[in-house]
C-alpha cells in the first residue's frame, strides 16, 4: 500500500452509505446518490500538522493529505493560496467589525476558484490513465480545463451554452480546445454531456470525476482556516449554483478540526444566489430541503444552474450551520461589484456582486451580527464578465492632447466632488 | 407506437445492455413501475414508495418532469422519457 492510499479509504454514497473502490465512478449503482471520497483523518491528523503545512509551499497542495490524490500531483498547477483581505473600507461602510475577502479572483492560471478544482481533476484524471478531458461548464470550468489541460498534453472537449458572454468564449478558445457551444442552457448542457459520457471513455471534470473534483473545493476552506491564524470565521458567505462549493467549504472546516488543527468550528454558512436562479435559495427561505428547479434568467451567468445537484446537502449545511440564504436582483449584482471595487480594489465577477450584495442583506436582516467575523467568497475575476457593467460605470473625462482641455476638466472634477 | 425510454449506463445491466427499452403509455409513475416488471429491479432504482428519487432527472421530450406533473405526468404515445442521474457543475 503506498503511503498516500492509507489517508484515503474509498469512495461512499452520500445518500445509501454503499461503499465504492477508487474509481472514474460518480452516482451509486443502486440509488443515483453522489459519490464522496471518505478520508481516514487518524492517519492524516498524524501527519497534516500546522508545522508540515507552514514548512511548504504556499499552493493548494500543502492540504495534499486531504485531497483524493494517491501520488504526487504529476504536472499540476501549484494554485491556490489566494490572498484572504482585510476589508475594512467596506466593513465600515457595512457597519460590521470584522470582514475579510477570500480572493479568488487573482487565483492561478485563470482568475477564478475553479482553478483549485481543476488541478485535483486533472491530477487524479493522469492517475486514471485518461487521454481525454472535458466538461460542461459556465464559463469559468471552461477556462481552467481549456488552460491547464494544454500544460498537461489532455486533448480537451468543453462545452458550454452558446448563449455566453462572448469574452468568456474567447478566453477558452485561446488555449485551443474543442470548444463545443450548444444551443441551450447550463442545464441543458449539462444533461447532453452525460450523455456523451455514457458514450465515451474521456474523464469528464464535473461527471466522472465529479467526486475528486469537488474536493478541489475544500482548499478554500483550509485558506481561510489558516490566514485568520487557524480558526474558523463566525460567518461564511458562499456563492452558490450546484451548491457544491458552500458543502465543500462546510467540508474543510470540520475537517480542520476533526484532524486537530482547530479547536471549535462555530461558523454560520450562508448561501448567495441570484433572484433569477435562486432554487436553494427559496428553499432555504421555506425551510424545505426540496430543491425545485428554475429556468435561470440572471446576468450571474456563473452562477446559473436552475437544477441544482448539490441542493439538498447546501439546504442541510444552512440548517447545521443555523445559517441562512439571500437572493439578489441584477441591478443588485452590479451596484454590489461597483461598490467592492470602490471600496476595496478588487473587482469581481457577477458571481461576487452576487456574494457580496446577498451579504449586505444578511447584515441589514439581522442575520449576519455586526459584531462578528465574517468571510466573503469572492469566486472569480471582473474582467471575464465586463459586459454586465456596460452602461453602468462611470464615463470617461474625453479632452483634446493639451494642457488646457486638461485644467478645464480637472476644474469640473473637482467642482464635482 | 409506443413510449421510448432512454435507459442510462449505470443501470443498462438491468435492461441487458439495451440504451432504450419501450413501454406503454400511461403516467410517468405507471411506466417505471410496468417496466420494473419486464425488468425487476429497475423500478427500486429510480424511485421509492412511488416518488422519483432526489438524485434522478427524468426528462419527457426534453422538459423536465418537475416543470410538467411530476411522477403524474401523462406520457402519450410517440413521447420519449430520458432517465438521467443528476450531475454537478458550477459553485
Amino acid at each position: 500500500m503506498s503511503k498516500k492510499k492509507k489517508f484515503i479509504r474509498g469512495l461512499k454514497c452520500r445518500e445509501c452509505g454503499r461503499e465504492y473502490s477508487i474509481d472514474p465512478v460518480y452516482v451509486c449503482e443502486f440509488c443515483f446518490g453522489p459519490l464522496e471520497v471518505v478520508y481516514n483523518y487518524d492517519e492524516i491528523g498524524k501527519v497534516l500538522t500546522k508545522e508540515t503545512i507552514l514548512s511548504r509551499p504556499r499552493n493548494l497542495w500543502r492540504y495534499k493529505e486531504l485531497l483524493p490524490l494517491e501520488k504526487e500531483p504529476e504536472g499540476a498547477y501549484f494554485t491556490g493560496y489566494t490572498p484572504l483581505m482585510k476589508a475594512d473600507n467596506l466593513a465600515e461602510i457595512l457597519g460590521v467589525k470584522e470582514l475579510y475577502i477570500k480572493d479568488d479572483t487573482v487565483t492561478h492560471p485563470t482568475l477564478s476558484f475553479k482553478d483549485r478544482v481543476v488541478a485535483v481533476a486533472l491530477a487524479k484524471a493522469k492517475e486514471f490513465g485518461f487521454e481525454t478531458v472535458s466538461c460542461a461548464s459556465t464559463g469559468n470550468l471552461a477556462h481552467s480545463v481549456s488552460a491547464q489541460g494544454a500544460r498537461a498534453g489532455f486533448e480537451r472537449f468543453i462545452f458550454i451554452p452558446a448563449s455566453l458572454e462572448h469574452s468568456k468564449i474567447v478566453a477558452s478558445l485561446v488555449y485551443e480546445p474543442n470548444l463545443i457551444a450548444v444551443d441551450g442552457n447550463y442545464d441543458e448542457v449539462n444533461r447532453l454531456c452525460s450523455e456523451v459520457a455514457n458514450k465515451y471513455r474521456w474523464a469528464f471534470v464535473n461527471i466522472n470525476i465529479r467526486p475528486f473534483y469537488a474536493e478541489g473545493s475544500k482548499t478554500q476552506g483550509y485558506e481561510i482556516v489558516e490566514q485568520l491564524g487557524w480558526r474558523a470565521p463566525d460567518n461564511v458567505v458562499v456563492p452558490c449554483a450546484s451548491g457544491s462549493l458552500m458543502t465543500k467549504i462546510w467540508k474543510s472546516f470540520r475537517e480542520m478540526k476533526e484532524i486537530g488543527l482547530i479547536d471549535q468550528v462555530n461558523t454560520k454558512v450562508f448561501a448567495a444566489q441570484a433572484t433569477g436562479c435562486s432554487p436553494i435559495v427559496t428553499a432555504i427561505k421555506r425551510g424545505i430541503d426540496v430543491i425545485k428547479p428554475v429556468k435561470p434568467d440572471t446576468i450571474a451567468k456563473s452562477l446559473a444552474i436552475g437544477n441544482p445537484a448539490d441542493g439538498f446537502y447546501a439546504t442541510q449545511v444552512i440548517e447545521e450551520t443555523k445559517g441562512f440564504g439571500e437572493d439578489v436582483s441584477d441591478r443588485e449584482i452590479v451596484n454590489a461589484i461597483k461598490l467592492l471595487a470602490r471600496t476595496e480594489g478588487v473587482f469581481a465577477e457577477t458571481a461576487g456582486g452576487v456574494t457580496l450584495a446577498s451579504t449586505i442583506k444578511l447584515i441589514n436582516g439581522g442575520h449576519i451580527k455586526k459584531d462578528s467575523l465574517t468571510v466573503m467568497c469572492i469566486t472569480g475575476n471582473g474582467l471575464k464578465t465586463q459586459e454586465a457593467l456596460v452602461g453602468h460605470t462611470v464615463e470617461p473625462h474625453y479632452i483634446k492632447p493639451n494642457l488646457a482641455a486638461f485644467e478645464e476638466v480637472l476644474k469640473k472634477i473637482k467642482q464635482d466632488t | 407506437m409506443a413510449v421510448k425510454i432512454k435507459i442510462p449506463t449505470p443501470l443498462q445491466r438491468l435492461t441487458k445492455g439495451q440504451e432504450e427499452v419501450t413501454s406503454e403509455p400511461g403516467t410517468l409513475i405507471e411506466i417505471i413501475n410496468s417496466l420494473d416488471k419486464q425488468y425487476p429491479g429497475l423500478g427500486e432504482r429510480i424511485s421509492e414508495s412511488g416518488k422519483i428519487r432526489r438524485f434522478v432527472n427524468i426528462y419527457i421530450n426534453e422538459e423536465d418532469m418537475r416543470f410538467l406533473s411530476a411522477e403524474n405526468t401523462q406520457v402519450k404515445d410517440g413521447d420519449e422519457v430520458s432517465i438521467v442521474p443528476a450531475i454537478a457543475g458550477g459553485f
